[in-house]
């Protein structure tokens, strides 16, 4: 149960609320190894990815808090 | 001092001035209300335990092949980062409050005076809370001086940059005799937001494997350019709400963007 606890509480505080944004992270940050593995430029890929991330994460979090969504 | 160690140590201490500023309120109205000396107790024993979460991560992290190191920091500080950022943006929109340090401060001493009278010299009131507010408040910083810190190897300066915003707080606070609410809050958490998830980018990209155009000169691009796609999006969902409300009054947005811009 503590482990359980200690888990929770570290993915509440790394994750937060929006694990859509995190996953995101991940797979931006996975195709980027997988395109500098097959020797391509891979630079491109993080900040489209994170302006669409931050976009994505404000539009849901505006919806929620304008009752809209 | 190289640019990176420059953004390093700008990012750490505008993020542990932050934390810094909402953890002194917590601290002041137990501390005027209840017990200074236990208040500081709690003050120091949190201090305490933050810096030995830090000398215990740190050497574990540093230890850790570089390409790993940047894909797990960048990553990390990338998640981290852009929770910041949404949270600004929402703030500066009118979509989330901001933190007023004067009704904290009002809440807390509240709170502490209905906490009932101390029994003795030591106060477990003002100890506990003072505790739990500098613990919760430092552990983000103690997170972004551990991953900024071990990344470039560099924890040293990260606890000093943290360690000068902590200084600087306690002095502007004796100075003035209360919380710090003239402190631009949010506007200083923007700047947070903006510095983690670009160094959080260049970092894990790196770490990916990738090659920035410019090597760490690619940060001066990187950095300006999250902060205008940043404004950009605050000022949107502002425009955004202001439609909607006008629309609901029967007011065209155009008229209303007007009547805001000349407010």
């Amino acid at each position: 149960m503590r482990v359980k606890g200690y888990f929770t509480g570290a993915w509440e505080f790394v994750v937060g609320d929006d694990w859509r944004t995190a996953l995101g992270v991940v797979l931006a940050l996975a195709l980027t190894a997988l395109l500098a593995q097959a020797a391509l430029s891979a630079w491109w890929v993080m900040p489209p990815a994170v302006v669409g991330l931050l976009a994505l994460s404000v539009r849901r979090a505006a919806r929620g808090a304008s009752g809209r969504g | 001092m190289s640019g990176a160690e420059i953004g390093l140590a700008l990012s750490v201490f505008l993020a542990c001035a932050v934390e810094a500023v909402e953890a002194l309120t917590v601290v002041l109205a137990v501390g005027t209300t209840r017990s200074w000396s236990s208040a500081m107790s709690g003050v120091g024993a949190a201090t305490l335990a933050l810096a030995a979460i830090v000398a215990a991560l740190g050497p574990a992290l540093t230890a850790l092949p570089i390409d790993a190191l940047r894909v797990l920091v960048g990553g990390l500080l990338l998640i981290f980062g852009l929770q910041w950022l949404r949270k600004a943006i929402l703030r500066s929109a009118g979509l989330k409050a901001k933190h007023d340090e004067l009704l904290a401060y009002e809440q807390e001493t509240t709170a502490a005076r209905a906490a009932g009278a101390r029994h003795s010299g030591f106060d477990g009131y003002a100890f506990t809370v003072s505790f739990k507010g500098v613990l919760l408040e430092g552990l983000e910083v103690a997170f972004i001086v551990l991953t900024f810190g071990a990344n470039q190897h560099r924890i040293p300066l990260a606890a000093a940059a943290a360690g000068l915003a902590v200084l600087a707080v306690i002095a502007a606070g004796a100075a003035a005799r209360a919380p710090l609410a003239k402190v631009p809050e949010n506007t200083l958490k923007f700047a947070v937001g903006v510095m983690l998830s670009s160094f959080g980018m260049f970092w894990g990209a790196e770490g990916a494997g990738a090659s920035w155009p410019g090597g760490d000169a690619a940060l001066l691009a990187i950095i300006p350019a999250v902060l205008l796609a940043a404004i950009a999006m605050a000022w949107t969902v502002r425009r955004s709400l202001h439609a909607a409300a006008a629309e609901q009054a029967g007011v065209p947005a155009e008229a209303s963007d007007r009547a805001t811009v000349s407010a």
